[in-house]
Parts: structure tokens; sequence; C-alpha cells
């Protein structure tokens, strides 16, 4: 293994995006069967590892998020997608741990994924890219982890996806993680999951555009597609009570409706940007690979259908937080995990947070959420004996 | 016993069972008394679950003074956050829900204190404490004190104490029994009293036997330790 760009923030790659990259020589054997690589990991950092190695903070990102936690977006320039959450003196206190983020296997911001070349090729992969799983995206994180020359993360903390990776990781490398934060995640991605995942991924494959999955090659781009994905995917973040909340039934910038099909409701409009600007920073087949390695997720079926036998040999202080508006990851699915985890009597917290703002919730200013993470890992930092 | 009808006050005061434990003649920081007594129990570590830990004064406790690493469960969704913000590891749930999870003998001692009365099966909840706790530590209030007895007999309204603050419709607390009513069920159920303890109105133990008829009068709180007899 070695690096292949400079690890400075600043550094630019040959992709463009800037930050660090991480190249894996030996081959990764993948769920599928493939030894995958050399790839390359994209990864951001924030604050300084100590002298113990002991203060490192792996954050896991979502289906369509990336390893820009608290930098702005290189192609959006929005600002970083957690730095609610990360950052100096934030709850997840960069002046106090190490804080690394890298964008997952498959991905499309660095990570080596479907839009990039196959070496033995040229053209990019596309449908050609070995399927991955969320275990194959965390055996490369596991890679990444032991290249910084870290045995034991302090913490792994990630929402949605980013929970089944934590999760995954306490089940794959009990021993490498002192505490860890699945938050509204669940064990395995449920049947009516992997229909909203399946509707996204028949948008996009129906768009003249994807081309068989060979677009980049063709010079085209299945925007549409892939902007109707991301709408229906992000009605499934949100609860009714706060789409009623925000819109209600509310014309957009008219009186009465126009009997047509332009945005007549402020939902409409609402709905059609996320899907616009979307299309900009994510590959429509990344968008494919990676909701099937959610669907893919199941810790109990890889443990012999036990789910508490993932948990066997957990070592890990974890802390499993739901909302209770969250209807895509309820909270049923997290407390079949505590249940999980208290038959192994592992060390578990759970926390439940009123909120009417659906899955979404972990992304946006929660003060309970916040103030329970900061208690959590103020305890946590405490038994693992990191200074202040 | 107040002779007046239920005072706003009265019900603000000590929440029972699903509130968080405030301190009853404790002075702030300090432990309530029939904690402090269950916390005396407790060898230093001791694998503890404490069920209905309320904002986590036992837990803290323990943490603070025997260095227990203990887990606790919490209904009210303040008390848990509460907890876990604080750093001690307690899950959302309740006694009667999130209990058959834990395998035979997962803990040295399992705590229930003032909460059996506001479960839904009591009896179930008392066997499996002793299933998956090696001691069981129960303490309830006692509806056979006599200022609930006179209560009942002198007001004809169901009685309303500094234990039991609120009034019928209002309560969580739908399975009050009596010391003597607890003892019975124990021997039933074959559910071991290692030691007990009744405690007066101001929280301090005295010495009656807990099958005794005196003790099912006197007495304002019982604490009793258990164990499983057909292990």
């Amino acid at each position: 293994m070695s690096i292949l760009t400079a690890p400075r923030p600043s550094a630019r790659s040959p992709d463009g995006f800037p930050g660090h990259r991480f190249l894996v020589d030996e081959p990764l054997r993948l769920d599928c069967g493939v030894d995958f690589g050399p790839f390359t990991i994209a990864y951001q950092t924030y604050g300084a590892l100590n002298a113990e190695r002991s203060n490192a903070v792996l954050v896991c990102h979502a289906l369509t998020g990336d390893q820009y936690v608290a930098d702005p977006h290189p192609i959006t320039g929005s600002p970083g997608w957690w730095t609610s959450l990360v950052g100096p003196g934030g709850v997840v206190d960069s002046d106090r741990y190490y804080v690394i983020c890298a964008n997952v296997l498959g991905g499309c911001m660095g990570t080596t994924g479907p839009k990039d070349a196959n070496p033995a090729t040229g053209e990019p992969w596309a449908l050609s890219f070995p399927v991955i799983t969320v275990r194959d995206m965390v055996r490369a994180q596991k890679r990444l982890v032991e290249y910084l020359g870290i045995d034991t993360l302090f913490c792994v903390i990630g929402g949605s996806m980013g929970g089944m990776q934590v999760l995954q990781w306490v089940a794959s490398y009990p021993e490498a993680v002192f505490a860890a934060v699945p938050i509204a995640a669940a064990s395995r991605h449920s049947a009516q999951n992997i229909a909203f995942h399946e509707v996204g991924r028949q948008a996009i494959m129906a768009d003249p555009d994807w081309c068989g999955g060979r677009y980049l090659s063709l010079g085209r781009k299945p925007a549409r597609g892939l902007a109707v994905a991301r709408m229906a995917a992000h009605i499934t973040y949100l609860s009714e009570p706060a789409l009623h909340r925000k819109f209600g039934r509310n014309l957009q910038d008219r009186n009465a409706v126009t009997y047509g099909f332009d945005a007549d409701f402020q939902v409409d409009s609402y709905l059609r940007h996320p899907g616009s600007t979307f299309v900009d920073r994510f590959d429509a087949n990344s968008y494919l690979y990676i909701t099937r390695a959610m669907d893919y997720f199941d810790l109990a079926a890889e443990h012999g259908g036990a789910l508490s036998a993932a948990f066997a040999g957990a070592q890990s202080r974890l802390c499993i937080i739901s909302f209770t508006s969250d209807w895509l990851f309820p909270t049923s699915a997290s407390r079949e995990l505590v249940h999980a985890m208290n038959a192994v009597a592992a060390n578990v917290s759970f926390v439940e947070i009123e909120t009417d703002k659906g899955h979404d919730a972990f992304l946006l200013h929660e003060p309970e959420l916040f103030a329970t993470l900061r208690g959590f890992l103020a305890g946590c930092a405490e038994h693992r004996g990191l200074a202040r | 016993m107040t002779a007046e009808p239920v005072s706003r006050s009265a019900a603000l005061e000590l929440s029972l069972a699903d509130g968080p434990r405030t301190a009853e003649t404790a002075a702030p920081g300090e432990l309530r008394r029939d904690l402090r007594l269950i916390a005396e129990m407790i060898e230093p570590s001791s694998r503890v679950l404490d069920i209905g830990c309320g904002d986590g004064a036992l837990l803290a406790y323990l943490a603070r003074a025997k260095e227990i690493d203990a887990r606790g469960i919490e209904l009210s969704q303040s008390g848990v956050n509460a907890c876990v913000g604080h750093g001690l590891s307690v899950i959302q749930g309740d006694a009667d829900r999130d209990l058959e999870a834990y395998p035979n003998g997962a803990f040295d001692v399992v705590v229930l204190s003032r909460t059996l009365h506001a479960t839904r099966q009591p009896k179930h909840v008392l066997e499996t404490l002793v299933r998956i706790g090696r001691r069981a530590i129960v303490s309830f209030p006692n509806f056979g004190f006599w200022r609930v007895r006179l209560s009942l007999l002198w007001r004809g309204r169901m009685p309303i104490s500094e234990l039991l603050n609120q009034p019928w419709y209002d309560t969580p607390n739908i399975h009050l029994c009596t010391i003597r009513d607890f003892v019975v069920l124990c021997d039933e159920i074959g559910i071991e009293i290692e030691r007990s303890i009744t405690l007066d109105r101001h929280g301090r133990p005295f010495a009656l036997d807990p099958r005794g008829s005196l003790a099912n009068l006197l007495a304002e709180q019982g604490v009793f330790v258990l164990r499983g007899e057909a292990r």
C-alpha cells in the first residue's frame, strides 16, 4: 500500500477534488467473490492524531454523502454535510479528536467507483464495476485506518447507510472499535426500503440517456432519471407532518391551480430543486451500486440468521439513536438492534429523539441529538482516558 | 396523610415511577435514602442493571463510589437523554417489554426501585428479574401502610401520599400491593427472599419481619433482595 498523493488537505488529485488519496495496492476480496484492486480511497481528516493514536473518530457517510463532512462541497460549494456536528469545539470536536471520513467504495467523489476508468479497458467501469456491499465498504475503510496507523478507533459514527457501516464495523472488527454510534440505522434493509430503491434505479435505467450504463463513454448523462430517483428518495427522508408544516397544499407563486403539470404546489417546486442540484454532483451508476449495497445489507443473515451473533464479540460502548418520525429506519428497527445487543450483554445505550423531521433529522440541528452525543462521547473519552 | 383534597403541589411532587427520581429527604447531589440503601447492598465491580433508572442517580453514584459500570433502562425520554448525556449506559425501554432479550444471569444485581407497581405484568417481571440477575433488589411502596389504609377507610378515597402522589385517574401505578401480597407472590412463584428491609415514612429502616402483620402496617415501603430458587 502506498500514498497516491501527498496527504495535505489542499492537495488536488487527478480527479480534481481536494483532499487525501490512499492507493490500496493489494486487492480486496469482495463479497461478490471478485478480488478488486488496486483502487483509490479519497478521504478527509480534521484535527490531529494524538501520540497514543487513540483519538480517531471515523465518520461514515450516507447514500448520497461524501467525505466532505466539514468542508465546502467541491462541486456545489454547499457547506459540509455534518458541519453542525464536526469541527473545532463541535460535538465531534476536531480540537480533541482526529476525525476521518472516506468516500465509500463505489462512490463518485474520488474513491474508485463505476465512473472511474477500468485499467483493463481504459473506459469507465460502468456496469462492469463489481457489485459491492456495505461490508466491502467497511473492509476498504479498515485498510485506510490501518494505513493511518490506527489499531483502535475511538469512535465510529454515522447515520442511515453510515449507521449500517458502523454496525458492520462492530460486527467485523469488534476489537478495533472503542465506541460506536449508529444513528437512524437498522440491521437490514426492509422490503419497503428495497422497493423505494428499486423505484429510483428503474427511473435511472428508464432514462434514454442512461444507455445501459455507458453514458460516460457516449458523452451523455441520465440527469432526468437520476433527478426522479432523488425526488422519490427525498420523500422517504421526510415525514408527512414535516411536509405539511413546511408546505401544506400551498401554491407556488400563484393564486389558483393552473390545471396543468407545472409546479403548482410548493411541494412540487421543493422536490424539483434537490433533484436538479443532485445530478450535478452525483453519478447515476454510483447511485445504482450504492443503493444495491444497502439492499443487500442484512447483519443477521451474515451470522446464520441470529442478529445477536453479529454482536457476540462486541467490546464497544454503543449508542443507538432513532427519531420518532423516521419511517424509513423506524425506532422499532433500532429497538431490534438493542435487544440483539442485550442478548449478548453488550454495553449499549439507546435514545429515541422526538422530532417531526423524519429520517433526515440526523443531518439537521437537533439539540437533543447533540446533547446526547456530547454526553456519550464525553463518557467514552473518560473511559478511554483521553485528555480533555 | 393530608385530609385536604388532592392539591396540585402534591401531584407535582416526587413522581413515583415515570418521572426522574428526585431527592426525597436528600440534599441536591445526594442519593435518595432508599437508593443509598440499595447501593450499600451492591458489591464493588458487580454487573448491575437498574430498571426504571430515572435520571440515573443510582447509576452515577455506583460509578462514582464503587467504580461500577452499570446499565440502566428508563421509560421517559427525558430521563434517558439525561442519563446518556451524562455518559451513563441507558436504554429507552420498560420492564415489561425490554428484559426478555437478556440472557440468564447476565447481571450480578438487577435493581427495580419503585417501578414494579407500574408494570403491566409484575409477576412475569419478577420472574424475569431473578432469571437475568443472580440477585434482584426490588423496592415498592406498601399499600398496607396504615396511612394508606386509613385514607381508604376514613375518607373513602384513593390514597394520596408522598410515595403515591398521583390521583387514581392519572397514575401509572396500576398494580399496587402490600408487603404481605408481595411476600405471598414470591412464595408462590418460588422466589427466595434473601433479605428484606422495611422503611418508615422518613425512609429509615426498621427491623420488622416482612412476614409479620406489623411490618405490613407500619412500613411505608419495602426493599427486598431476591433470588430464584430453582437455579
